[in-house]
């Protein structure tokens, strides 16, 4: 069963700059999130993993109608914010949960846990 | 056997089976849904049938045998339309069923799963009286005040998230268990308080049938997981509280202090078992947790034959310790109220009166200052707490107190 994992970032510091690394991972982070990522690797937990760049560098795009509108900026302005993710491999919730935490202890974030679709 | 008779011995057996029953249909099915519904169905035929064609030798066995061939049946209904979907949603259960005696671990995995701490405490509390305790949705509606739909929503909403999520079916590791037992024992207590002290302006200042509920789910915990303090300690609390309620409201519907309770209107078997688990807890000589300190508050409470005979110090020992596992001011302004026994009103009143940043929305705040104010002959501010007590008092027995005791002030 393969779970979405969130990197949620409510940093209150968080402002727009002119290069894409507000609200990336502090080399100490960074340090704790290769141990962490390491670690999934050698258990079999690890699919994917990522950082996203900030929601200003986002671009929506909605071709639903007859033309492609390019809107600037993310679909949500909220406070929180997608900072990045993990896809993982688990049995079952409670080792999901488990993981998360580790996950959000070595980012310093809040971690979103929440399952595909098993279909 | 006459119809009463079969109708007592169907009731008898829902009290008795429901959760064994939940628990081995969900082990071999794989899915609360069919379980939940194969054993309501079982049990509507026993009601039905029981009456006319006699009360089985062993109804836990025919029901167990009843609830799984109607599981069966709707399972060859539903597999001819939905094969691949019903594969998808089973429960995830990574050991295979026990033998049939394993009773007891079967329960404990249906607890374990509906007091999951990544549901919602409000669905933790409805699925455990659903799933556990057999109250059915209505019955569950009303006893929180909240629509029946909204109820019913509430519950397949939550195992909606227990399929859809993994959350698995089982008993959590040892490193896992106390941390998940007292998340059971939250959900619990939330049961017998919300039983307790009715919350909303309803005709019942105490709704027996929850603190029962509460009462029944915690010795059914006990009895699986017997070397757990904190199950021990919880159960005698409730016991200790369970055991004052003849005394607790007045026949005119008026909420009755500790101090003014007839003592004798007490249950005294209630209060010999409730000892006993606290006494069990202290030879254990493991420190206790928060629910066997409060037990033993209450433990030296219902041992004074009169309010007079009451070990106030011990009270506020055991405070004490109790504040050094759980430094909320609710805890502090109970130290208070036993303070004022041992040292006065006005020591207890400055204790009090720090609290008034966390507490100031609190009536039992309000209620405390109202009586220290009255103590201390200082009648216009204690009338101004009375009148904030009131205010914020939830439930119509505790109003009525206040009201009166306000009216009193010369």
């Amino acid at each position: 069963m393969q779970y979405l994992l969130s990197v949620i970032d409510d940093r209150a510091g968080y402002a727009p700059q002119e290069d894409d690394t507000a609200g990336s991972a502090t080399p100490q982070e960074m340090n704790a999130l290769d141990v962490f990522n390491e670690r999934l690797v050698a258990d079999g937990h690890w699919v994917f993993a990522g950082g996203l760049g900030v929601p200003d560098n986002a671009t929506v795009i909605d071709n639903r109608g007859a033309e492609a509108v390019v809107t600037d900026g993310p679909f949500v302005e909220s406070k929180e914010y997608l900072g990045g993710l993990w896809i993982i491999e688990a049995p079952d919730l409670d080792v999901a949960l488990k993981l998360a935490a580790e996950g959000s202890k070595s980012c310093n974030r809040k971690v979103e846990v929440r399952p595909f679709l098993s279909e | 056997m006459s119809e009463a008779g079969a109708r007592a011995a169907a009731s008898q057996a829902h009290q008795q089976d429901w959760a064994r029953l939940i628990a081995t249909l969900t082990r071999r099915f794989g899915d609360l849904d069919l379980a939940e519904e194969a054993a309501a169905e079982a049990f509507a035929t026993a009601v039905a049938r029981w009456p006319a064609d006699g009360v089985p030798p062993n109804p836990g066995a025919w029901l167990t045998t009843t609830a799984s061939r109607l599981a069966i049946d709707r399972l060859r209904r539903e597999n001819k339309r939905q094969d691949k979907h019903r594969e998808a949603q089973l429960l995830y259960d990574d050991d295979p069923p026990g033998p049939p005696g394993a009773i007891g671990d079967e329960r404990l995995r249906l607890i374990f799963t509906c007091c999951h701490p990544a549901l919602a405490l409000e669905s933790r509390v409805a699925l455990t009286l659903r799933l556990v305790g057999g109250l059915t949705v209505p019955e569950i509606a009303r006893a929180f005040l909240v629509q029946e739909a909204a109820m019913g929503q509430r519950i397949t909403r939550a195992k909606a998230k227990i399929k859809a999520a993994r959350i698995p079916y089982r008993v959590p590791s040892a490193e896992d268990l106390p941390a998940r037992v007292s998340g059971v024992l939250a959900v619990l207590f939330l049961v017998f308080n919300e039983g307790y002290l009715v919350t909303g302006t309803g005709p019942d200042p105490v709704r027996h049938d929850l603190t029962a509920e509460a009462i029944r789910l915690t010795r059914l915990i006990r009895a699986l997981l017997p070397q757990e303090g904190e199950v021990a300690g919880l159960l005698a609390l409730m016991l200790l509280i369970e055991a004052r309620r003849a005394a607790r409201v007045s026949p005119g519907g008026e909420l009755v202090t500790l101090a003014d309770q007839d003592r004798g209107a007490w249950d005294a078997v209630l209060i010999a078992e409730g000892h006993r688990l606290v006494r069990e807890r202290l030879a254990a000589g493991v420190a206790p947790g928060c629910y066997q300190v409060l037990a033993a508050i209450n433990a030296v409470h219902t041992s004074a034959r009169e309010v007079r005979d009451t070990d106030w110090s011990q009270i506020v020992a055991l405070y004490d310790q109790l504040a050094r596992l759980d430094a909320s001011p609710v805890v502090a302004l109970n130290r208070a109220i036993a303070v004022a026994e041992l040292d006065g009103p006005e020591v207890s009143l400055a204790a009090v009166d720090r609290l008034a940043g966390p507490l100031a929305g609190y009536h039992a705040y309000h209620a405390t200052r109202a009586d220290l104010l009255r103590r201390l002959g200082r009648s216009q501010q204690s009338r101004a707490a009375y009148d904030m007590a009131i205010e914020l008092a939830g439930n119509a027995a505790e109003t009525a107190y206040l009201t009166r005791r306000r009216d009193q002030l010369g």
